[in-house]
């Protein structure tokens, strides 16, 4: 599956790296730390936001609902992908991940030999107060040391907060003919 | 039901095709299957129209099989509004790496251009 996208000539600059505690808007501290594949608690967790997520924020088609639904979606998103999480009070409110466009991603030399699919969702009760941009410029920053160079995203064309948001940390629009923009960045 | 399935030759489309073919079978639907050139795809026509070919001797259902040209989306709309048909189905889109489903430019031109029901086949 190479689907070839143009990304911008020059890279986006340098970006924070994980772990990091930053300030929601409300002054509330929320950690920022990288999952691990092995981290089992890490994954309940995180499966345990996905459970109280409001489906109506599903966007094309994920997240799913329903607990074994939810751990056949992100079981190969932590086992393969680069995945951060939000934490406040221990429980996890906020996810970021990177998908490589591979069927194997063990057998690659170099993270920037394939292209990177990106997206974040923040539990709904924390939606609006930062922690959707901290999680993608630190996503960023832990992508940058991992030598990953090319990361995209879908997101609708109605969208146009989530839009101005990746325009801001150095997106570019990319194609995308149908209901979703595609947006794309080097790092 | 007068059922048009529309191909371009896709992995999604071998998914509408299997799982038609299964529902033609159950129902006694009378199927037309229509070919389309899409010229990005890998696939020539020929090789879809072999694949129609074996699934429908397969299932043992009768099906007429169709080829069209032109712009792929308008000409399945348009083969489906002048053939009469009741339903018009077409394979319901791929996913990303990250499991988000994604509906190409010729579904998206189907389903705001089609005046008879729309069936994806995910």
């Amino acid at each position: 599956m190479t689907r070839s996208r143009t990304y911008p000539d020059e890279s986006a600059g340098s970006f924070p790296n994980p772990p990091a505690t930053v300030e929601d808007t409300d002054g509330r501290p929320i950690e920022l730390t990288v999952l691990e594949p092995t981290d089992e608690e890490g994954f309940d967790d995180l499966v345990a936001m996905y459970g109280e997520f409001d489906p109506s924020d599903r966007a094309q088609g994920i997240p799913p609902t329903g607990e074994g639904r939810i751990r056949d979606w992100l079981e190969p998103l932590v086992a393969d992908g680069v995945n951060l999480l939000a934490r406040h009070d221990g429980a996890v409110v906020g996810h970021a991940t990177l998908v490589p466009e591979t069927d194997d991603v063990a057998a690659l030399d170099d993270l920037g030999d394939v292209e990177w699919e990106l997206a974040i969702f923040v539990h709904q009760p924390h939606q609006r107060m930062g922690i959707g941009t901290a999680l993608l410029e630190h996503l960023l920053g832990e992508a940058r040391r991992r030598g990953i160079e090319r990361v995209w995203l879908t997101v609708e064309r109605w969208n146009a907060p989530a839009i101005s948001l990746y325009e801001r940390v150095g997106f570019e629009r990319c194609g995308g003919e149908s209901f979703e923009q595609e947006m794309s960045i080097r790092l | 039901m007068n059922v048009l399935l529309g191909l371009v030759g896709s992995e999604e489309s071998t998914r509408a095709l299997r799982e038609t073919i299964d529902r033609t079978r159950e129902t006694g639907d009378d199927l037309t299957i229509a070919i389309v050139e899409k010229p990005e795809i890998d696939r020539s026509p020929e090789e879809t129209r072999e694949e129609v070919r074996r699934a429908i001797a397969g299932a043992g259902i009768d099906a007429t099989v169709t080829t069209l040209e032109g712009d792929p989306g308008s000409a399945l709309v348009t083969e489906a509004e002048r053939g009469g048909y009741d339903l018009l189905v077409i394979g319901g889109g791929t996913e990303s790496p990250m499991g988000k489903i994604r509906l190409g430019p010729i579904t998206e031109f189907v389903l705001l251009n089609a005046t008879t029901s729309v069936k994806l086949v995910r």
